[in-house]
């Protein structure tokens, strides 16, 4: 199956919400090795102005990646995760992610570009922080209309090899 | 003691440490982080697909390399821009049962930029494993006093 070409331009709306929680931040932050004490003590991480356990650099992956998920499921994209290579990765913070947020991504495929027999696929996630039910949870609620505050915006681009390479 | 951007110079080294990686490693960043791609810890899946063997999540190398930063910068949030390509697979032995490492990351970092209007500067990583450049372009913008 060969990829979509009519992808690019495509956005998956912000879908469930994503609860930051402290023992997360703690695993993560052991997970890529990080020592900081801001991801681990409360204490340590109010003393440098933050509410709560900050989140490593490359936190926001998981959010990201949720986000993802939703373009390389959706049957019309072509897409064979076991195919797929990670090219690149960006994180731009436009504030620190603590323990406490309620997080919701917007999902945009920025570009979509064949090379050989696979192509190249560029998304961006809009990571925002959200207040509560605003992020449309309950019954009856638009997802991601309420309130929110910008937090990330991360990109992407993923190869999915052709059955060649 | 945190830095602050008049003390910097480009070129101005930030130090290195190793980083030494095992299945067990990649198998905790699996849960951590969600992904769960076999390449990163089922051997024959990697080697059916035509890796080497299993290899590091390229997130995980990129997650691990920049605690240099952070540690550096004295605040995590500091970072506000971090980014790289993935250039190269690292693979990572099963050294299951035993103490060794399964691979080991080379990690360095230097000034590569100072911009005083933002109050930021930008620290270039030089990150190797087995004698190759796994990650290029790792930058990590950090805003500092």
């Amino acid at each position: 199956m060969t990829i979509n070409p009519d992808l690019q331009g495509r956005s998956y709306p912000a879908a469930e919400v994503y609860d930051v929680g402290r023992e997360k931040i703690r695993e993560f932050a052991r997970a890529v090795k990080a020592a900081h004490p801001a991801h681990f003590e409360v204490d340590a991480a109010r003393a440098l102005g933050h509410s709560d356990l900050v989140a490593p650099p490359t936190f926001a992956i998981i959010v990201a990646q949720r986000a993802d998920a939703q373009l390389i499921e959706d049957p019309e994209s072509g897409i064979d995760f076991s195919r797929v290579v990670h090219a690149d990765q960006r994180f731009v913070h436009h504030r620190p992610i603590v323990a406490g947020d309620r997080l919701v991504a917007e999902l945009h495929v920025d570009g979509v570009r064949a090379m050989g027999g696979g192509a190249m696929i560029t998304t961006r996630s809009e990571i925002f922080a959200v207040r509560g039910n605003e992020a449309g949870t309950e019954a009856g609620s638009e997802p991601g209309t309420g309130a929110r505050e910008a937090v990330a915006t991360t990109t992407s681009s993923i190869l999915v090899r052709g059955q060649e390479q | 003691m945190r830095p602050t951007l008049s003390e910097l110079t480009v070129g101005q080294a930030l130090g290195s440490r190793s980083i030494e990686v095992t299945r067990t490693d990649l198998v905790k960043y699996a849960g951590a982080s969600g992904d769960f791609n076999p390449i990163h810890w089922n051997e024959a899946f990697a080697t059916g697909v035509g890796l080497p063997g299993v290899i590091a999540h390229g997130m995980f190398t990129m997650g691990a390399a920049v605690q240099l930063v952070t540690d550096w910068a004295g605040d995590p949030a500091a970072v506000v821009d971090f980014q790289t390509r993935f250039t190269k697979p690292v693979p990572v032995a099963d050294t299951t049962g035993d103490a060794a490492a399964g691979a080991v990351i080379e990690v360095s970092g230097a000034i590569g930029a100072l911009d005083a209007d933002a109050g930021t500067a930008r620290v270039d990583l030089t990150v190797l494993s087995g004698g190759q450049k796994v990650l290029m372009k790792a930058q990590a913008v950090v805003r500092l006093a």
